[in-house]
């Protein structure tokens, strides 16, 4: 059995993001990068059925060399290979150009799944996983909580509304998986020093015979409003402190 | 890096300083940082949402710390492969152990097991020792601690030793009694490496089971700080320890004290560098989320340059500590691993280093206590107060000042190992002292031309600095002679002035490595550092060799003596305020250390 996960490296969620000064993107310069949390969830279930089925698992990411760095992170929590499509301008790409990158590097691999993340926490968009089962013409199972995997076929969990949706589908499919699947393993020292000998193969989009044809375009970024200070509501006592929170909630804030 | 330039220990302040063979956090690989990223993980996750349970020493939750940390090879750095562990460098013990220097209490039992309670059997046990013991406590299934100290046997815990060790009839088993006390992790220990005096005389170490008959702990301490650690005595009755179980030889247990303990202070800086950015971190975002007179008080100057020193000094240390291990790892690299005589040279490379490990166990500690002193000052009320960790920053720090050997015996060591080796001709020192005095009477800081280039100035005072700690040494020996050693005070300021100018030209030298990797503009803090820390320090340095030679000479000797350190400390101060207010930005940007 072949997995692979996708892995996209995301600013650190504890960075302090700064619009560059194009006002479209963001400074890369002086940020942490870290694998996106909601793959981190694909990375742990692949390493499940590693074990269980013995799988063999590949990690893939695509970016500047920076991103060898999360998929060390995959390597030491366990998998067995990795890929990076290298390209210094990958960042911020639109999903679908991103999408047909990794189908084309993910379709020699064979997989009988493919992880990747619901969504990543920087844009936020959640439209490679679905992108790549179109591409590879795969059923899709999204957004699971519970993955478990019989002969030739899975069935997966999704959380809605109250309830849940059981899935079931053949192999080959795609996977994305939501907060919930499970809980992460640390990359061990051992694992680390393991990841070292791992082999991590480096292909650029020209190997790959891919041409960045990107449709969508980010015009701006904007930063979220900043807060207003709080007010405190003056007054001697209780009772005038209470008229005059209810005179600024119907005159101010206009909520009553 | 040049591996094979090695600097000799001490050597520092001989010789000018060498960015090539400067070993920086900057220059971590891969797997260094990987490391770093799991040990913080593993507090992150593991202790810190757990601190009530950890204050309250729930030893079974302290159990299962240990054998996750196990699991996740946090215990076994030091620990040869073949015995379990993963045997890395020692710059990948650091890493781990800095990080874990921020878990609370589990910091202190992490490092008293993984260092002296482990390492005396990584470097003197025998290969049956290694085999039995070592695997266990790579794993955390068993606990390690160490017993030396005594009630009689503190700073001098050779001397002072009272337990004592009789070989049995049969000469089958040493029989110990005696009282050991203040032993990190003696209430939970599996084993413990424990020195005592065979027949009165003989200063030997051997291993020993909490299992063994005659083996007990006493009541817990009740301390000012690191409460979730376990400290107690352990009490030995008619003890009967097999014979099998002596650690290396027959009264050459000073050996291992000295050298575990040469291991444990440079370890011990790294994890007061944990404390350091941890508290820092804390200060940050209380001082940007305190809103006073309308604005958050990170805003105000006072709170800013608090926020910039803790944050210069924090540079400081990291500059000396990873430098220290960096000259570690690259003189071990010259020990045959596959020597038998291995772990017996290794600690002797380790040993060559003492004045440096010396350096960084009081300047990391004393850092510290300043950082966690500051913290609570910028939470103000709330700071005294246990609802906000401040508080247990400021007194979980104040032991590291004490344990590892006190700040005040390490002084004396880094003057009087230096002295040492001075008078066995390993060192060139007093060459150098008697070169100077010519050469100060020549020289005139008017003469002086510096190159126009960032840290110019900077780099000259700190070969100054290296001078007039030649100087005052040398007039100190000259006047004193084998006495030198009975002068504490003027032993104290040697010390003193030698730490800041090993941090000094640390700083100094990362600095410059920065900026040649990154350009002048990307290094900026790096130069900002060391800048500001320069600016406050050369006048400390200059007050301290003033005192010392005011005590040394008087009269005319006196005045043409202080005229000389005048000429060599020439120092025009540079605008030292905006330049923290610059750092104070970074700090507040980042929310604490700006370098993590």
């Amino acid at each position: 059995m072949n997995i692979v996960v996708c892995i996209k490296q995301v600013p650190d969620t504890e960075t302090q993001i700064k619009i560059a000064s194009d006002g479209k993107s963001i400074e890369t310069d002086d940020i942490k990068w870290v694998m996106n949390p909601y793959d981190e969830f694909g990375v742990e279930e692949a390493l499940v059925l590693q074990k269980e089925k013995g799988a063999e698992v590949t990690v893939v990411g695509a970016g500047p060399q920076r991103v060898t760095e999360a998929l060390r992170t995959a390597l030491a929590m366990g998998a067995d290979k990795a890929v990076l499509i290298e390209d210094d301008d990958f960042y911020g790409a639109d999903p679908i150009t991103v999408a047909k990158v990794l189908a084309k590097a993910i379709e020699p691999l064979n997989p009988d799944i493919i992880f990747f993340g619901q969504r990543a926490v920087d844009d936020d968009s959640g439209v490679v996983g679905s992108a790549v089962a179109e591409f590879l013409d795969m059923p899709q199972l999204s957004v699971v909580t519970k993955v478990e995997v019989g002969d030739g076929t899975v069935q997966a969990h999704r959380p809605v509304e109250g309830a849940t949706l059981v899935l079931e589908s053949t192999l080959p499919c795609v996977i994305t998986a939501q907060k919930g699947l499970n809980e992460p393993r640390y990359a061990s020292l051992p694992g680390i020093m393991k990841a070292k000998k791992k082999p991590l193969e480096v292909i650029s989009l020209a190997d790959l015979g891919v041409e960045r044809d990107d449709k969508l375009e980010i015009v701006a970024l904007n930063p979220p409003p900043e807060r207003a200070p709080g007010k405190q509501v003056e007054g001697e006592t209780g009772q005038e402190i209470a008229i005059n929170l209810v005179k600024l909630l119907r005159e101010e804030a206009k909520v009553i | 890096m040049a591996e094979n330039t090695i600097l000799k220990g001490g050597a520092f302040i001989l010789e000018p300083g060498n960015v090539e063979i400067c070993f920086t956090p900057e220059d971590w690989s891969d797997e260094h940082r990987m490391i770093y990223k799991t040990t913080m993980d593993f507090v992150n996750n593991e202790c810190m949402p757990h601190v009530e349970k950890i204050e309250a020493k729930n030893e079974e939750f302290a159990r299962q710390l240990f054998a996750t940390a196990g699991e996740l090879g946090l215990l076994g750095t030091d620990v040869p492969e073949e015995y379990g562990g993963l045997g890395l460098d020692k710059m990948s013990t650091c890493v781990v152990t800095e990080a874990m220097g921020t878990a609370p209490s589990f910091a202190v039992s992490h490092g008293a097991h993984t260092g002296i309670g482990t390492l005396p059997i990584v470097y003197y046990g025998t290969k049956e020792q290694k085999e039995k013991y070592l695997p266990d406590l790579a794993m955390g299934t068993k606990i390690a601690a160490y017993c030396l100290t005594e009630s009689g046997a503190g700073s001098d815990a050779v001397g002072g030793c009272r337990t004592k060790a009789v070989l049995s009839e049969d000469g089958k088993h040493y029989i110990l009694n005696g009282e050991k006390i203040f032993i990190t992790n003696g209430g939970w220990a599996d084993t413990f490496i424990v020195f005592a005096k065979i027949d009165g005389t003989d200063f030997t170490a051997f291993i020993v089971e909490r299992d063994f008959p005659g083996v007990s702990s006493g009541a817990e301490e009740k301390k000012l700080g690191i409460k979730g650690s376990s400290t107690t005595p352990v009490i030995f009755e008619d003890a009967q320890v097999p014979v099998e179980n002596m650690l290396y030889e027959r009264g050459k247990g000073h050996h291992i004290a000295l050298n575990v303990l040469n291991i444990g202070r440079y370890k011990l800086g790294a994890a007061t560098l944990g404390g350091i950015k941890g508290a820092l971190g804390i200060a940050t975002r209380y001082a940007k989320d305190r809103q006073q007179f309308g604005r958050s008080i990170a805003e105000f100057g006072m709170i800013r340059e608090k926020l910039a020193r803790i944050a210069t000094q924090a540079y400081m240390a990291e500059s000396v500590i990873y430098r220290t291990v960096g000259m570690i790892d690259a003189s071990l690299e010259h020990v045959d691993r596959a020597d038998p005589d291995y772990p017996a040279k290794a600690s002797e490379a380790i040993r060559e280093y003492a004045i440096e490990c010396a350096m960084c166990k009081v300047f990391g500690s004393e850092v510290l206590d300043y950082t966690v002193d500051e913290c609570v000052q910028i939470h103000g009320g709330y700071g005294y107060t246990a609802e906000y960790p401040a508080e247990r920053y400021f007194r979980d720090a104040r032991i590291n000042r004490i344990f590892e050997g006190t700040n005040e015996v390490n002084r004396l060591l880094i003057p009087g190992e230096t002295i040492k080796r001075a008078m066995s001709g390993k060192l060139p020192f007093m060459q150098a002292a008697t070169n100077l005095l010519g050469e100060i009477m020549e020289y005139s800081p008017l003469m002086v031309e510096l190159p126009d280039e960032p840290l110019a100035l900077q780099e000259h005072m700190v070969g100054m600095c290296k001078k007039a700690v030649i100087f005052v040494a040398g007039v100190a020996a000259q006047k004193f002679m084998m006495g030198l050693a009975q002068e504490q005070e003027v032993l104290a300021r040697m010390a003193d002035m030698t730490i800041e100018t090993f941090a000094l030209e640390s700083g100094l030298l990362r600095a410059k490595k920065a900026i040649a990797k990154l350009g002048e503009e990307k290094a900026a803090l790096y130069i900002q550092f060391v800048e500001a820390y320069l600016d406050e320090t050369i006048p400390k340095i200059e007050t301290w060799a003033k005192q010392a030679l005011a005590y040394i000479e008087e009269g005319d000797d006196l005045r043409t003596q202080l005229v000389g350190l005048r000429k060599l400390l020439k120092y025009q101060p540079i605008n030292a305020i905006a330049v923290k207010q610059a750092i104070a930005d970074m700090v507040v940007e980042k929310n604490g250390y700006p370098l993590g």
